[in-house]
């Protein structure tokens, strides 16, 4: 996993509540078996005027010019500003994923569901929670300035606008470790192999039903 | 001290180590998989160099993709006729093949939905913790089991490890009072319960469906309520066992049976909120006011009582919600004040992980007997959850009641719920589906989703437009 522990970039504006992973990545993308490739689909159906096919070229459907990524002042862009409950619905890692491969590295949002928030930190995309004040703060600063950027410290968890003001946001122990060494959960999970197999052996005394193979 | 909940109980009972951090390792009894979410998991598996802990901890199917014709059927994975849907289903067998897990494929009789595969089977079982990298896996807490989705890693790490990195959620009891009136049913009291609590409500809590209501539905109702906890923000759902729980799995093909049969009933008995358990959050509705609901919107939040109108922007404050409104108006095609009676449907979808089990076909059967769909509509599709689903249906010769109706019975799978195969909606028409999500486009580019019950979209197939089942005529409850 790539490692974050900095980050300063151009912010684009997504003003709209309960985006769904459904509208980060429609399904028919994800028929795809790779980890990468997902970034010209990402909003397919905000971004195209078109239905949007499985391993098509991109480069020559009709944009809706009218949504954010395609105007030129947000052109670069690598934080994402959204609203509440960003991400729900389906557990599609597809969503990260065609995050990241368009080149986003941050999303800043009041609040974000579970499992997407979750799979953001497995694929060194960080997702910030600022309160609704904060975001509205930054709503208006992007939208009054062309080319607005903020600047990301995971180190020291804050936030800081062009202007000098700092947010602070909270971020939990282990996955901010994580993400600063660019660590993979497996592998530490299985330097824990002994406790796994001690509590596997106590269970299957237990619970053997829970042990029975589905042959 | 205060008493466990059922979800403390069946927390405390997987913790494998307990971090300082505030993270835990938590046990995975049964992962579900499908050909969507698991070829980059195995990938990795591959790439490092890893084995599966433990391959009878693990349990696939293809859904999401197989196509639904009897046609494309015949010949199994060879026989689909989209080529990337193909890759993706027959890398399921061939990564099911190579690591020696167990799967039902194409043409196995037990194949269908994998949440309606793993209680059909006995393989989800009450007090266990299941995990699928699908949402919807929420629906096996009925079982009072701890079930939620999972991303693509954590499919990968349950693969290698058997466990997941969790941290513990918090607790909330939605609480349904009172008795159903008949036409009202299971989907319909969770739809109730979104509307209620948002589409966010539940977000970070494991949330326990209880009360006389829920006492009182189905183990099928209850997994169509545990299904749609997801829909209200919540990654687990779950209700407590009871001797209902404990007949439903009795028998099952991988169930326990003997000796420990009776140790895992015995051991299934504790599967409760104790009495002086405290919840963080506790919701209360009142069952016997519930009605038929319809969603007229984007988001599952957007629900309304069928007799209702459909929202009007200008009455609404909050500038964030006003203009959800209004967006979700445009893209439904829908007038403000609009009565949901006056909504005209193009297709009817029923099927998916939340209403395609046996009940839910016999609700449906039941209202359209001796019916004829309406001529406007272009389609009604009735898609069962499973191989086995199907058998059953046609062995109580549903499917024919379905097809004198004039909707179209299909093979098991996911089929309209998300559109991953061919069956889908066009720009702009409207579907009464049994699904789980309305979300834009979700059932096809610019399509339009109201989400029902199967005894509501089986009276909207035959009306043509919503009607209240209650009133339906000939129909009895």
């Amino acid at each position: 996993m790539q490692k974050f522990e900095q980050h300063n970039g151009i912010v684009a504006p997504l003003d709209r509540a309960n985006v769904d992973t459904d509208m980060i990545i429609p399904k028919q993308f994800l028929k795809s078996i790779k980890r990468s490739g997902f970034g010209p689909n990402l909003f397919d159906e905000l971004r195209y005027l078109d239905e949007g096919q499985p391993d098509q070229d991109c480069s020559g459907r009709p944009l809706n010019t009218e949504f954010v990524l395609n105007q030129d002042r947000y052109q670069g862009c690598s934080i994402l500003l959204a609203r509440e409950n960003f991400g729900c619905g389906s557990s599609r890692e597809h969503a990260p994923w065609a995050l990241d491969d368009f080149g986003f590295r941050v999303v800043i949002a009041p609040s974000y569901a579970e499992i997407f928030y979750n799979n953001c930190f497995k694929n060194g995309l960080l997702p910030i929670v600022l309160s609704e004040t904060e975001v509205d703060e930054l709503f208006a600063g992007v939208e009054a300035t062309e080319g607005y950027q903020l600047q990301i410290d995971l180190h020291k968890q804050q936030v800081v606008t062009p202007g000098g003001k700092t947010f602070s946001f909270e971020v939990d122990e282990f996955r901010k470790h994580c993400l600063l060494n660019g660590l993979d959960d497996i592998g530490l999970t299985l330097q824990h192999a002994d406790a796994i197999n001690a509590y596997e052996a106590k269970r299957s005394q237990e619970a053997p039903w829970l042990f029975s193979s589905f042959k | 001290m205060a008493g466990k909940t059922l979800y403390d109980k069946l927390w405390d009972a997987h913790l494998v180590k307990q971090q300082e951090d505030g993270s835990a390792l938590l046990y995975i009894d049964l992962q579900l998989l499908h050909e969507v979410t698991s070829p980059q998991a195995f990938e990795g598996l591959r790439l490092a160099g890893r084995q599966p802990w433990r391959l009878s901890g693990n349990l696939a199917t293809p859904d999401h993709n197989v196509p639904t014709t009897a046609k494309e059927r015949e010949i199994g994975v060879e026989g689909i006729e989209d080529p990337v849907s193909k890759i993706q289903v027959k890398t399921l067998d061939d990564n099911c093949d190579e690591f020696g897990i167990t799967e039902f494929k194409m043409k196995d009789l037990r194949q269908g939905i994998v949440h309606v595969v793993g209680p059909e089977q006995g393989a989800t079982l009450p007090g266990m913790t299941v995990v699928c990298g699908d949402s919807h896996t929420s629906t096996h807490g009925a079982f009072g089991a701890l079930a939620h989705g999972i991303g693509t890693s954590e499919v990968e790490h349950v693969l290698a490890t058997q466990c997941l990195i969790a941290k513990k959620m918090k607790n909330m009891l939605v609480r349904v009072d009172g008795q159903l009136q008949p036409g009202v049913t299971a989907k319909d009291v969770v739809l109730a319960i979104i509307g209620k609590i948002g589409t966010a409500g539940g977000t970070g809590y494991a949330v326990e469906f209880g009360g006389e209501a829920i006492r009182s539905l189905s183990i099928e109702g209850r997994m169509t309520v545990c299904n749609m906890a997801i829909e209200a923000g919540a990654r687990a759902g779950m209700v407590a066992v009871d001797d209902n729980t404990i007949e439903y799995v009795k028998g099952r093909p991988f169930a326990p049976q003997g000796d420990d049969w009776d140790k895992a009933v015995a051991a299934w008995s504790d599967l409760h909120s104790d009495d002086d358990a405290e919840f963080d959050v506790t919701v209360i509705l009142n069952g016997s006011e519930i009605k038929p609901q319809v969603t007229w919107g984007t988001s599952p939040e957007m629900v309304l009582p069928v007799d209702a109108t459909v929202p009007d922007p200008s009455q609404e404050a909050d500038p964030t919600k006003k203009q959800g409104i209004e967006r979700a108006l445009e893209y439904m095609g829908l007038e403000a004040n609009q009565a949901i009676e006056s909504i005209q449907l193009d297709r009817v979808f029923i099927g998916s992980c939340t209403n395609s089990r046996i009940e839910d076909l016999r609700e449906a059967a039941a209202v359209v007997k001796g019916h004829t769909v309406a001529s406007t509509l272009k389609q009604a599709l009735v898609v069962p959850g499973s191989g086995l689903v199907k058998t059953q249906a046609e062995a109580e010769g549903l499917d024919k009641i379905f097809i004198e109706a004039g909707l179209e019975w299909r093979e098991p799978g996911c089929s309209m719920c998300l559109a991953m195969n061919a069956d889908k909606l066009g720009q702009g028409e409207h579907c009464a589906s049994t699904s789980n999500r309305n979300f834009e486009g979700r059932q096809g580019f610019g399509g339009r989703t109201h989400l029902v019950s199967p005894a509501m979209a089986a009276a909207a197939a035959i009306a043509g437009h919503f009607v209240d089942v209650r009133e339906f005529n000939g129909y009895n409850g």
